[in-house]
């Protein structure tokens, strides 16, 4: 009896390990193992695979699922209305990182070479993954775009080649809040004095703003205290002690999931206007909102883009997506701010696309094409209408040097159910952070020993 | 006089957080004493409960309905773990078991975001999170009826410990498994038990966490915190979980506040409680209230 | 029938004690050396080298090196990945500060993890079991919340990250995804050689007796203390070497995010899944944890159910985890376990009785 229990339990063991051996030799060819990526050579060439990193579980998971799920019902859009591209059919390929770095570089490493010219662009959708993939994709030569998060020196195209955070950048943002603060207080004059607590968590990416507000504190006389949210902020309650006692004018809400929402509930407890709480636009989605309740009411974030179903754009999906079942995402989900962020990243992505192809032939686009297509876009206000998403966002037009290509940013309010837009597009300060940017992107350049580019063909 | 006041302020509301760090924390302690397994996936156990509860309640079934349905969800979950978990590894090294439980929590956390959905989930008991009028110190409503709903709790399983037949029997189990099962106490049954009872204190953890964060997969954070206090107040001890709670509560928010406003030292909560709890193990090492280990050669 | 040690005799001490004392475990041995540093880089493809083998192989060096605590000592920790980080932000510093040679570079990487590692160490003289695990999380928080605060550490930068510079060693540029296998692979497996012989020497046969018992071990004469810190210094020290390869071979700009404490229980379920106190299973463990989520996430993209892409997500957790308990239930004492029985098998066959 025991013997042979003993013997089963090594041959059920040895057949796991057997299964995964061969599943392991299945995976070998990494072509092969999609289905829909897998297409002969001679259809091949119309066919635009785009890769697809996305992260539904975990901590972040709304943020994941929301922003890749808006941006795949644009790509079907765009295939169950137009028929592709210029006769181009997209097809896509998920890959869950579980906002894990190393399952992240394992993503992109499977997806960067399907399709007939390999992938495209990346959007690794967590600035952890955009660090581990600058290198690989400078030595692949295949572009990533980090739409409002990332590595905020890599605006400064000459250092980064191949990395594209497009539209706005974290210290744009911080100068345009400064500026709307300015601008609710009545004049810049008006800075001078106050109080401003910049409430980060402690990381990486919440500190990275503190050297943008401290010059800002200097040029306009205002205090600034950095008060350090530790990791993961489900408890910030000795903070807001901290900010009842130096009483600030306003809060600067810059954390991630679930350390934004908890801010609300404080400032609500003790009575700290939610209109002068300004959040980051990580702390300005719905699903940031709605688990604080009554207390979110009032609240301010900064935002890149529109929110809501009122786009020409957004009911076409409605219409063709999800009229026909072809949807990636719940529909009650249709939208919301990391919905309406995914199709921003939709739009960018094809538009990109559409101008390589103007210049290579319409056909599936590669990374070395997609790159000069990006450094070349040009999303005017018109055109944004014909797409159907005008006020959706910003016009946007990059350069060689200049891989942000537009910085605006807007403001929106929390009613209570859904996010009003407050006022129009705030330029930033772009001459204070282009010098920071050249300045931090020097000091990489310097590290890795790479030239900076001094003509646009450099490099590539 | 106002600084005083401060200083109470900050103690207070510190002592009110350490309260709800000690109901995570009571899941725990609950486990480790009957069947001696650290238990990781007490915060999944959390995030399922409150998921399942507040899906129910949104379903349109009313309030306390909801809550039983959750601790029965909770109790089948239990006998489950005991049948499919615990009993195929019976008398493992105790690293095993720990192990175990992070499988446990995997399962769990894939489990409860695949039947519900990764959403947050907004909860709202009818206990405003606002301070009473009146007070020279802000005192949150929400926190007192938290702090009273641990306290309960607590009172409730040392009657259950001392004056039940099943309570005592669980005591037996806790000092010495061969002699419980000589007497005739089933061990299956027993640790049927405690994994409900921990079920239905992560069900009132979850609640109590998920009105104050919202019901989302961070729930699961929530026994980063619960671990300082269990090594503090020694892994098996009910007194113990309250009371380093309460250190721990206490003595964090006064460390973050005064050294971040005098020093510039802020984020510190993040160790600062395993540091605390490292110096009273220096002391004791098996925490203020936990049994000694007596080794014997 | 193969496997058998019949008519193989030491003639000699020294060759009673080697490490494989079975010629057809010595031939595996080479073989496998062969296959990794010959046949590998001749079939593997550009996925394989920087995706899963480099992260596979680093996985394992940090395992092991958590294993020697563990596995060996007997003393838990749930802040191995801290000592990677520190290992990672040291060796960028050496680099970029005083331009040290890249293998000096990672040597200097170890000490100044073995040294933290010390200093973490100090409470397991007092603090046993999971008491100790606990009090580890504060060398995870404390060091996290230290690499964050000061500025310094990543060479003054403003977003907290740190660049690797490039590597060339001896005019050997270690640039493409080959070279940098292969730079891994050699110091994995010099250290794992070294942690295979420290296992075996008197510190080794020191630090199992004070894993069954210190209590006894004690009374047997050895000393405690020195014994449980060099574990905690030889264990820092390897993760050291780990993170400084994760942060150089792996992947070049990184923030203190990447050691997080996620990072620090997958160690541990390495060791423990893979076999405690085995070196081959510091590697097979690593290979289950690194390579399962992503065998599942593949599978499940092979099967492509669609429309149903949240669930499929939270199913991969669920088969992970439940896979986990299922290992356990069938083989608690890890793969290297199972590698043994089926060795002793071997040996038997075709004649088990």
């Amino acid at each position: 009896m025991q013997a042979t229990g003993k013997t089963l339990r090594v041959l059920l063991a040895l057949a796991l390990t057997a299964g995964l051996m061969l599943a392991a030799g299945c995976e070998k060819d990494p072509q092969q193992s999609s289905a829909e990526a897998d297409t002969g050579p001679d259809v091949a060439d119309n066919e635009q695979f785009i890769p697809i990193l996305i992260y539904r579980t975990g901590p972040f998971a709304p943020g994941g699922s929301g922003i890749g799920g808006g941006y795949e019902d644009y790509l079907v859009l765009l295939n169950e209305r137009d028929g592709g591209i210029n006769g181009v059919k997209l097809v896509f390929e998920e890959c869950e990182t579980a906002y894990n770095t190393d399952r992240g570089v394992e993503c992109y490493e499977r997806l960067k070479n399907k399709g007939a010219k390999g992938a495209p662009v990346f959007h690794p959708l967590s600035t952890g993954i955009t660090y581990a993939l600058i290198d690989r994709a400078t030595r692949d030569k295949i572009p990533i775009i980090s739409l409002g998060y990332g590595r905020t020196d890599a605006s400064d195209g000459t250092v980064f080649p191949y990395i594209f955070p497009l539209i706005t950048n974290y210290w744009s943002q911080n100068t345009a809040k400064i500026r709307y603060i300015a601008q609710t207080e009545g004049g810049e004059d008006k800075l001078k004095g106050m109080k401003i607590v910049n409430l980060h968590l402690k990381h990486p990416y919440g500190q990275e703003t503190i050297p943008v507000l401290n010059k800002m504190a200097e040029m306009y006389g205002f205090e600034v205290t950095h008060l350090p949210v530790p990791w993961p902020g489900i408890d910030q309650k000795s903070l807001w002690l901290q900010i009842k006692k130096i009483k600030p004018d306003w809060v600067i809400n810059r954390n991630w999931g679930i350390s934004c929402t908890v801010p609300l509930r404080e400032a609500a407890r003790i009575d700290f206007p939610r209109n002068r709480v300004l959040g980051v636009w990580w702390c300005g989605s719905e699903e940031d909102v709605v688990p604080a309740g009554d207390a979110a009411t009032g609240y301010v974030t900064t935002n890149f883009h529109g929110v809501g179903k009122d786009y020409p754009v957004i009911q076409d999906i409605l219409e063709h997506v999800y009229g026909q079942m072809k949807g990636n995402i719940s529909p009650t989900r249709v939208g919301s701010v990391f919905y309406n962020r995914g199709v921003i990243h939709g739009i960018v992505t094809t538009e990109a696309i559409r101008l390589a192809q103007s210049k290579y032939g319409n056909r599936a686009i590669g990374g070395t094409e997609m790159q000069w297509a990006l450094e070349n876009l040009d999303i005017t206000e018109a055109r944004l209408i014909e797409l159907g998403a005008g006020g959706l966002m910003a016009p946007l037009k990059t350069s060689w040097r200049d891989h942000e290509g537009g910085g605006l940013v807007r403001m929106q309010q929390w009613d209570g159910t859904k996010w009003v837009p407050l006022g129009g597009w705030i330029k930033p300060d772009a001459e204070l952070v282009h010098g920071m940017i050249k300045e931090s992107s020097a000091k990489y350049a310097r590290e890795k020993g790479i030239t900076p580019r001094t003509k646009p063909e450099d490099g590539i | 006089m106002e600084e005083f006041l401060f200083f109470m302020e900050v103690l207070v509301s510190g002592l009110l957080q350490g309260f709800m760090y000690s109901v995570v924390a009571l899941g725990f302690v609950l486990i480790i004493k009957s069947s001696g397994v650290f238990n990781f996936a007490q915060g999944s156990m959390c995030l399922f409960a409150a998921l399942g509860m507040v899906s129910f309640w949104e379903a349109g079934i009313p309030f306390w309905l909801a809550v039983l349905l959750a601790l029965l969800m909770m109790v089948v979950l239990a006998v489950a773990i005991e049948r499919v978990v615990l009993r195929p590894l019976v008398a493992r090294p105790p690293l095993i078991l720990f192990m175990a439980t992070i499988g446990l929590s995997f399962f769990l956390e894939g489990l409860a975001q695949g039947i519900w959905g990764t959403q947050p989930h907004g909860l709202d008991i009818g206990i405003p999170d606002r301070p009473f009028k009146g007070f020279p110190i802000d005192v949150s409503q929400f926190e007192l009826f938290a702090a009273g709903v641990a306290i309960l709790l607590v009172v409730g399983l040392v009657i259950f410990f001392h004056r039940t037949r099943i309570g005592r029997a669980l005591r037996a189990v806790s000092d010495d498994h061969t002699a419980a099962l000589s007497v005739g106490i089933s061990l299956r049954m027993i640790w049927g038990v405690t994994w409900a009872l921990a079920g239905m204190v992560a069900l009132v953890a979850g609640i109590l966490w998920g009105t104050r964060l919202g019901v989302q997969y961070s729930l699961t954070l929530i026994v980063l915190k619960a671990l300082a206090v269990l090594i503090l107040g020694g892994f098996n001890s009910i007194t113990g979980a309250v009371v380093g709670g309460l250190i721990i509560g206490g003595s964090e928010k006064v460390a973050e506040v005064y050294l971040s406003l005098y020093f510039g030292l802020g984020g510190i909560e993040s160790f600062f409680g395993y540091l605390l709890a490292m110096l009273v193990l220096f002391v004791r090492p098996y925490g203020l209230f936990g049994d000694e280990i007596i080794e014997r050669v | 029938m193969i496997y058998r040690e019949s008519g193989q005799f030491a003639s000699s001490y020294a060759k009673d004690m080697r490490m494989f004392p079975l010629l057809q475990d010595r031939w595996a041995f080479g073989a496998l050396l062969v296959f990794a540093f010959v046949v590998i880089p001749l079939i593997a493809n550009d996925y394989w080298l920087s995706s899963i083998l480099t992260l596979f192989l680093i996985y394992s060096l940090s395992a092991i090196g958590l294993n020697i605590l563990t596995g060996f000592c007997g003393q838990l920790s749930l802040g191995h990945a801290a000592f990677m980080a520190v290992g990672a932000y040291a060796s960028y510093n050496f680099a970029v500060r005083l331009h040290t040679p890249v293998l000096v570079n990672f040597l200097l990487a170890g000490f100044v993890a073995a040294a933290v590692g010390l200093l973490f160490g100090l409470p397991s003289l007092r603090i046993k079991g999971f008491y100790l695990a606990v009090a580890t999380l504060a060398a995870q928080f404390t060091i996290e919340w230290v690499l964050v605060s000061f500025n310094w550490f990543a060479g003054g930068s403003m977003l907290g990250a740190i660049d690797t510079p490039p590597m060339n060693i001896m005019g050997w540029d270690v640039s493409s995804n080959l070279d940098k296998y292969l730079l891994t692979l050699s110091v994995v497996v010099v250290l794992a050689i070294v942690a295979k012989n420290l296992g075996r020497s008197e510190v080794g046969r020191s630090w199992r007796a004070i894993r069954d018992l210190d209590v006894a071990a004690e009374i047997m004469g050895i000393r405690l203390f020195p014994y449980k810190l060099l574990a905690f210094m030889v264990s820092s020290f390897y993760a050291g070497v780990a993170g400084a390869l994760y942060a150089f071979c792996y992947l070049g700009s990184l923030e203190v995010t990447a050691f997080e404490l996620a990072v620090s229980f997958r160690l541990l379920g390495m060791i423990i899944i893979g076999g405690l106190g085995t070196i081959l299973g510091s590697f097979l463990g690593a290979g289950f944890i690194v390579l399962l989520p992503i065998l599942i996430s593949q599978a499940i993209v092979f099967l492509h159910i669609s429309g149903a892409s949240d669930f499929l997500a939270n199913a991969e957790l669920m088969i992970f985890g439940g896979l986990i308990i299922l290992f356990l239930i069938v083989e608690p004492y890890g793969l290297a376990r199972l590698w043994q029985t089926i060795k002793e098998k071997l040996r038997l066959w075709p004649f088990p009785y």
